[in-house]
């Protein structure tokens, strides 16, 4: 029983993470049908914002907004220097701007940094451990679980309740009538892409808060995470990004659980094939999402 | 083909004049330079084939370049190298010791192989799902490299490669990859995929048999990157799976979009341009490290340039410098023009 409760633990927060991951990079795609190679550099741009202000002697809280504040400016960033210069002409440029823009900021970090891992602050109950039905689980995998839980619920009010959301959703599924009836294309694309960060920004706090330092290549596991969840859920549902995060925990905890040990350096190719063949039997994913606009 | 014999030509005549002019130079740096030039060419023309042709991005070709460098690795390293470099490798390919040109054709096919096999189904995608699936495939062949000890030494270096590549060696191979990749342009199965790059609907309408077309280009990309990949094993000698992935991925996409995927002369020029910024850019690179100006090392630097060039290149021209036509078809089409005048 208490291996069951760890496992359903380990599951919900690993899940929980991977959605907010997955939710940051679907919110994107399903409003532009274009994918945002540099997504996990926002989560890199977090870390080291928390580097950075680590110096100051404020409250953890307080430099984990200005983080998460930072790394929603580099999502509009992404926005303004990768997307809007070549989002009309072609699905490809667009693509390899974002793919340039992610290299670019990786490579900043190296050189204006460096290419060691440096440290960042971490408030006290990250390392705690605290028992649980009698399950002895680190804090911070409950603090996952209710981060996730205040998240999704926050995201999903604002979809659902405000002119921002409604418009959001209506641009992502059609987004020329949606323009003809008065959204403004270019603010609700830099919104999708603030959110992304926002996201993105979270979701570094608690990743970042497993490892306890940042490195440039940071950004790479999430995306690649994100990737699969959302592939697996379903590109353009939010629902499915969420869906595809935590089946991606619960695949990911159960190969860990489960698999030898010879056998479990090879569970990225595992994953990753899973994806090619989700995609080539389902190419929407698990869950449908709205019907296809036309891309702007 | 006959259309394109001023291109040919031309883009030939640049590959034949860099090599002359390294010999003539003689510096052992620049001979390194202009090798390393001429497998980026073959790499990127093999991309070309498939980007250009198809329109579709794929960031696995570095993955099959990797699968030509470890296949001719394994058939290569001298047979009494092999306990020390493959520890663990499989008793049948202990003793086999083939010659180094065979195994930089054999690396090419194989890498062709293994393409043909798993990338049917894949060829059905187009836009986001296409990139996302050639993306993951990248994933699962770094993934197997770097796991895949008995035959590969897993993440640590594997070395003890014979050298065999030398700069005519790998221009004469660039030159044919040239000749190949203007050929397919202008065969049938070019014509038709090009038809579908430009509008998929109707060129299916029309008949073409587009994921058929779609993998016939890229059975032949792979082989380009396999063979450019085994010609790179037998220059550089040693190499670990770290050498086939993201940053490599960004350096060959680099070159060909900058020069511009649609055509064979943007993929030449863009080699040519992005090695010498590249080339330079690290001697700047090496130049502040061994001047010691900052305090940590200079590291990313040419990467970051090379980044911010891409994103201006496709925000100014997004097909890159040469984005529709051939130089040789440029060329004549003015000469005709300031005829016209007269």
């Amino acid at each position: 029983m208490t291996a069951f409760i760890q496992f359903v633990i380990d599951v919900l927060s690993l899940g929980g993470a991977y959605a907010l991951m997955a939710l940051g990079l679907v919110i994107v795609y399903g409003i532009l049908k274009l994918v945002n190679f540099a997504y996990g550099e926002l989560i890199m741009v977090a870390g080291y914002t928390m580097y950075l202000v680590s110096g100051s002697g404020l409250p953890w809280l307080v430099m984990a907004m200005v983080a998460v504040m930072m790394s929603i400016l580099a999502g509009i960033a992404t926005d303004y220097i990768a997307f809007r210069p070549v989002r009309a002409k072609s699905v490809t440029a667009v693509l390899i701007t974002s793919f340039a823009f992610s290299t670019l900021l990786q490579n900043a970090a190296l050189l204006f940094i460096s290419p060691r891992p440096r440290n960042v602050p971490l408030p006290e109950v990250f390392s705690n451990t605290v028992e649980f039905a009698g399950v002895i689980t680190p804090a911070r995998n409950l603090i996952t679980i209710a981060t996730a839980v205040v998240m999704l619920t926050l995201f999903a009010w604002l979809m659902q309740r405000t002119v921002l959301g409604i418009a959001m959703r209506a641009a992502a599924t059609n987004f020329t009538m949606a323009r003809m009836l008065g959204v403004p294309a270019n603010l609700i694309i830099s919104s999708a892409f603030a959110i992304s960060g926002l996201m993105a920004g979270v979701v570094s706090m608690l990743w970042i808060g497993r490892i306890g330092a940042v490195v440039p290549g940071i950004g790479l596991e999430p995306l690649l995470i994100a990737f699969i969840a959302t592939v697996i859920g379903g590109m353009r549902s939010l629902q499915g990004a969420v869906l595809g995060g935590f089946l991606l925990a619960f695949i990911d905890t159960g190969l860990n659980y489960t698999l030898p040990q010879d056998l479990l350096k090879f569970r990225d190719a595992f994953t990753f094939s899973l994806v090619i063949l989700i995609l080539l039997w389902r190419p929407q994913g698990l869950l449908k999402g709205p019907a296809t606009g036309q891309r702007t | 083909m006959t259309r394109h014999f001023l291109t040919a030509a031309i883009l030939i005549g640049l590959i034949v004049a860099l090599v002359v002019a390294t010999e003539i130079i003689g510096v052992r740096l620049y001979t390194r330079i202009a090798l390393n030039l001429c497998i980026g060419l073959i790499l990127v023309l093999g991309l070309q084939v498939f980007m250009g042709n198809s329109g579709i991005l794929s960031f696995a070709h570095i993955g099959f370049m990797g699968i030509g460098a470890y296949t001719t690795a394994v058939l290569t390293i001298p047979a009494r190298m092999k306990g020390m470099a493959l520890p663990d490798l499989y008793p049948f390919l202990v003793d086999v010791q083939i010659s180094p040109y065979l195994g930089i054709l054999i690396g090419g096919l194989m890498a062709a192989t293994v393409a043909a096999a798993v990338s049917y189904p894949l060829m059905r995608l187009s836009d986001a799902a296409a990139v996302i699936t050639s993306f993951a495939l990248l994933m699962v062949l770094h993934t197997v490299m770097t796991n895949w000890s008995a035959l590969t030494n897993g993440p640590r270096t594997l070395f003890g490669l014979p050298k065999a590549t030398d700069l005519p060696m790998a221009a004469g191979v660039a030159i044919l990859a040239v000749i190949a990749a203007l050929a397919f342009k202008e065969s049938r199965t070019g014509l038709l995929l090009r038809a579908s790059r430009d509008d998929e609907v109707a060129a299916g309408a029309m008949g073409a048999h587009i994921p058929h077309l779609r993998w016939r280009a890229f059975v032949l990309s792979a082989l380009f990157a396999g063979i450019g990949g085994a010609l790179w094993g037998h220059f550089i000698t040693s190499f670990s799976p770290r050498a086939f992935y993201l940053k490599e991925t960004f350096v060959i996409l680099g070159m060909l979009v900058i020069g511009g995927a649609n055509t064979v002369t943007g993929a030449v020029i863009g080699a040519f341009i992005v090695t010498a910024a590249f080339e330079t850019l690290r001697a700047v690179e090496g130049a502040l490290n061994r001047a010691q100006i900052f305090s940590e090392q200079v590291v990313g630097l040419t990467e970051v340039v090379l980044a911010m060039a891409m994103i201006a290149v496709l925000s100014l021209r997004p097909g890159g410098l040469f984005s529709t036509r051939e130089i040789g078809t440029l060329l004549l089409r003015r000469a005709r023009q300031r005829e016209d005048k007269e």
